[in-house]
């Protein structure tokens, strides 16, 4: 036992991050059970693919790269701009801290966009047959995230306008940043499994 | 009361105006409410029990019609699982882990708030459709295709496929809270060895729970989009798959039983060394037979479906991790026992008894599962009431008993005052007595090929006398719980005043005065064993002075807690404790609303109830996050 611990409560700090600060565990615990969520959606496409001939079905055109392509990229370059934005705040700078989560949100707005449009020109829908319920179901729980993690984007831009964070004071962008980048991460074996793996196995 | 503590009184204590009840976060009352909603639900979940065996009591009976009967026992088990178990173990784990711990609230007290709630509203939900009758009646599994929407066109697997997914809101946010808070905001000193095995087993629980409830989700989510929107995840005819339902389901269903299950050997963990006056022997083997059943219960999901007709190799292996799992709960068994043998003496009282109780009818209740694991004996009995008794030995044996030794042993702390002993000692033995009547011959018609869900049966192929025993069993047991709510009532009363350490035991939450204090600990109490009331060097931070300990003392009306690091407890931060708070209820309240959605619009108004719900809901949540000025001024935000 350390000393500090008999002492009294008064040199404590009251302000913490990351391993210090419970918000930053309460939302760890959070993406684990949404990172589970996405376990068991993605379980559910291959094991309904395993019982298929062929994958896509007959009379569905295999995913196209033309527009996820460029979507996948501009929604992974989003991370490095929320990056950008927390470490700027964590040296005190309240102008790039906004413009950084700005940026974010913008490109996160672009990838929506760009899911509407493949969406909308779609040659097959959730109903035509269990493919068409995975893609959509898959891609559009993975959009809602995008959409949470958007609000979540603007109340804490709100905050940085207000001047509610700086250099010490800053766990709501840290939590922004983490569920953002768990956002972007799963996106990765969301496009890996529904576009890539039906080209390659 | 020193100027001190009414200082903390003033900071902490919810004042009795109804409005700031409602939105109060203390964890006590919190927990407080829901074990009794939980126990209503109990209460509900066992007059559809009665029902069912009034029905059965004979061959050829006419108290119910099958739907009725294929109502009631669909509601009885889904009550009993998801609306009495959790919620009652999570009602324990609220009111007694921050106790135990030595903390002044849980991680997160507004979230806390917030899945009470939830837990109530999905509840209304679900038993709401009892008013336009038609009652979810597909089994408490509720397997497709028969609860498709060919199959089942009303309502009812709406009520209940919506009423899970929304509970499973309140249960994550239960189980994220109870991992935080065990993580970070135990007393200084104790570290994650010297943790109370309750604390282990809520852990372990919190953890299952995070990672099987996405399963539930996302199966209620596919069953409800193919019922309404026309989605062909289990539809065959369109390359979906019927079995996918089963695979999630049991993904989720069978780590469920050990969500049941740990929290209560983890109260049995809690009350044997307290009654033989001596620690729990092989306190790190229980530990972590406590962490590897959590772990190997998502491993054997497959073998509720070694009848489905599944590939032999898959069914070696769940059949094998279904063997292994018997050894960490064997681990916990011979601790127990060991304990027992090895302690000064046994001080026989009701807490005692009901573990007792427990130990034998789980080793029943474990034998009868062991023979499952074995695929070619599962097969000659899947479907019958051999199933139906073995599940209600370990559900039972493994959680009810528990949970009436946890209230004998802790109501005397909630409430200050002794339950009646002598009406505690009738209570077991009408229970035990009650229990093996009603459960024990359901093996036994069961080998002779009763049926499950079956609403009557012919005369004449021996089943009668049997049926007749567990019907006569259910109205026993059924007194006993009748009994033991007569016995809180009037020891309420009457009881003699238990003060604050009735029993002689060894963890935080009998440091404090009976019932504790709205903020738990005059001092933040710095602990130096496992047994911190037994060692003679902890620090308890007792009510009463000298209180020992760290002092908190509120500056002005803010509550504050001490945040300790992760495995050493060591102290690292003050920590700013929100006040009452209205957001929980409100977005509880918005968020049913929206999920009225899932139901058919039977008034022409859902648009209007699910976009007001929204709007409630994300107003709330806006609120809720948005901080009050002490937190801006002094914390992170």
């Amino acid at each position: 036992m350390t000393p500090e611990m008999t002492s009294d409560a008064a040199g404590l700090p009251t302000t913490g991050s990351g391993l210090r600060a419970t918000g930053w565990w309460g939302m760890v615990v959070l993406i684990a059970t949404e990172a589970t969520l996405f376990a068991a959606l993605l379980s559910s496409y291959f094991s309904l693919r395993s019982g298929a001939d062929v994958w896509p079905p007959a009379g569905v055109p295999k995913p196209e790269f033309s527009l996820a392509g460029p979507g996948t990229a501009i929604l992974l370059s989003s991370s490095a701009t929320m990056v950008w934005a927390e470490l700027s705040i964590r040296r005190g700078r309240q102008g790039r801290l906004r413009a950084g989560m700005a940026v974010t949100s913008v490109l996160g707005l672009v990838f929506l966009a760009i899911q509407s449009i493949e969406y909308a020109t779609s040659e097959f829908t959730p109903r035509t047959n269990a493919y068409g319920s995975l893609f959509f179901i898959i891609t559009g729980i993975h959009g809602l995230h995008v959409a949470v993690g958007l609000c979540m984007l603007a109340v804490v831009q709100l905050r940085a306008w207000l001047r509610h964070f700086d250099a010490e004071r800053n766990l709501a962008v840290q939590n922004v940043s983490l569920y953002w980048h768990f956002v972007d991460a799963v996106w990765i074996f969301v496009f890996a499994s529904l576009y890539i793996s039906p080209r390659v196995i | 009361m020193t100027a001190a503590a009414s200082r903390l009184e003033r900071a902490w204590e919810t004042p009795r105006e109804l409005a700031l009840q409602l939105a109060t976060v203390d964890h006590k009352k919190i927990g407080e409410r829901y074990i009794v909603t939980a126990y209503v639900f109990f209460v509900l979940g066992g007059i559809a029990a009665l029902l069912l065996r009034v029905q059965l009591a004979q061959s050829g009976e006419s108290v119910l019609g099958p739907e009725t009967y294929n109502q009631l026992f669909t509601m009885h088990g889904t009550t009993m699982i998801f609306l009495f178990a959790t919620p009652m173990l999570s009602g324990f784990g609220n009111y007694f882990i921050p106790l135990q711990i030595g903390a002044r609230d849980m991680a997160f007290p507004r979230l806390n708030a917030f899945g009470y709630w939830v837990f109530l509203f999905s509840g209304v939900l679900m038993y709401s459709s009892f008013l336009v009758g038609d009652a979810p009646d597909g089994g408490w599994f509720a397997y497709v295709p028969l609860t498709s929407a060919a199959y089942s066109p009303h309502a009812n697997l709406d009520f209940w496929a919506g009423g899970i997914i929304f509970l499973t809101i309140s249960s994550t946010a239960g189980a994220l809270n109870f991992i935080v808070t065990i993580f970070k905001m135990r007393a200084p000193g104790m570290s994650i060895a010297r943790m109370p095995l309750f604390v282990w087993a809520v852990l372990a629980t919190s953890f299952a729970l995070i990672f099987a409830l996405p399963a539930l989700t996302a199966a209620n989510l596919f069953l409800e989009l193919d019922r309404q929107a026309g989605t062909a995840f289990y539809k065959e005819a369109a390359g979906g798959n019927p079995l996918l339902w089963q695979h999630l389901f049991w993904f989720f269903g069978h780590p469920d039983v050990y969500i049941i299950f740990l929290p209560a050997v983890g109260m049995v963990s809690t009350v044997i060394p307290v009654f033989v006056r001596r620690p729990l022997i092989a306190y790190t083997m229980v530990a972590l037979a406590t962490m590897t059943t959590g772990f190997i219960g998502f491993g054997v999901w497959v073998h509720h479906m070694f009848a489905v007709g599944l590939p032999a190799l898959s069914l070696s292996f769940f059949s094998a991790a279904s063997m292994m799992i018997t050894i960490p709960s064997g681990v916990q068994i011979f601790a127990w026992i060991g304990t027992i043998w090895a302690g000064q003496r046994v001080v026989w009282r009701t807490p005692f008894l009901f573990m007792l109780g427990f130990i034998v009818i789980f080793v029943i209740g474990g034998l009868s599962g062991v023979m499952f694991a074995a695929v070619p004996f599962d097969w000659q009995v899947t479907d019958t009431y051999f199933v139906v008794a073995h599940f209600h030995y370990v559900l039972i044996g493994g959680a009810v008993f528990p949970i009436f030794g946890a209230f004998h042993y802790w109501v005397p702390k909630m409430t200050g005052r002794m339950l009646d002993e002598r009406l505690g000692i009738w209570t077991f033995i009408l229970m035990f007595v009650g229990f093996n009547l009603t459960f024990f011959p359901m093996h036994i018609a069961g080998l002779l090929g009763m049926p499950r869900r079956i609403y009557t049966y012919q005369p004449g192929l021996g089943w009668d006398a049997w049926n007749l025993a567990s019907t006569i069993g259910s109205f026993v047991l059924a007194a006993s719980f009748a009994l033991f709510v007569v016995n809180f009532f009037v020891s309420r009363k009457r009881g003699a005043p238990a003060g604050d350490d009735p029993w002689a035991s060894n963890s935080l939450e009998w440091a404090t005065s009976s019932p504790p204090p709205a903020y738990n600990f005059r001092a933040i109490p710095v602990v130096a064993s496992r047994d911190p009331l037994w060692d003679g060097r902890s620090k308890l931070g007792r009510a009463a002075p000298p209180a020992g300990g760290i002092p908190l003392e509120p500056r002005g009306a803010e509550r504050e807690a001490i945040e300790t690091s992760f495995m050493d407890a060591e102290p690292e931060r003050r920590l700013h404790m929100p006040a009452e708070s209205l957001e929980p209820l409100v977005l509880a309240f918005g968020l049913a609303l929206a999920f009225y959605g899932v139901l058919p619009d039977l008034l022409g108004v859902k648009i209007i109830m699910v976009s007001a719900g929204l709007l409630i809901a994300i107003g709330a949540l806006i609120s809720w996050t948005w901080p009050d000025r002490p937190a801006r001024a002094e914390a992170s935000g």
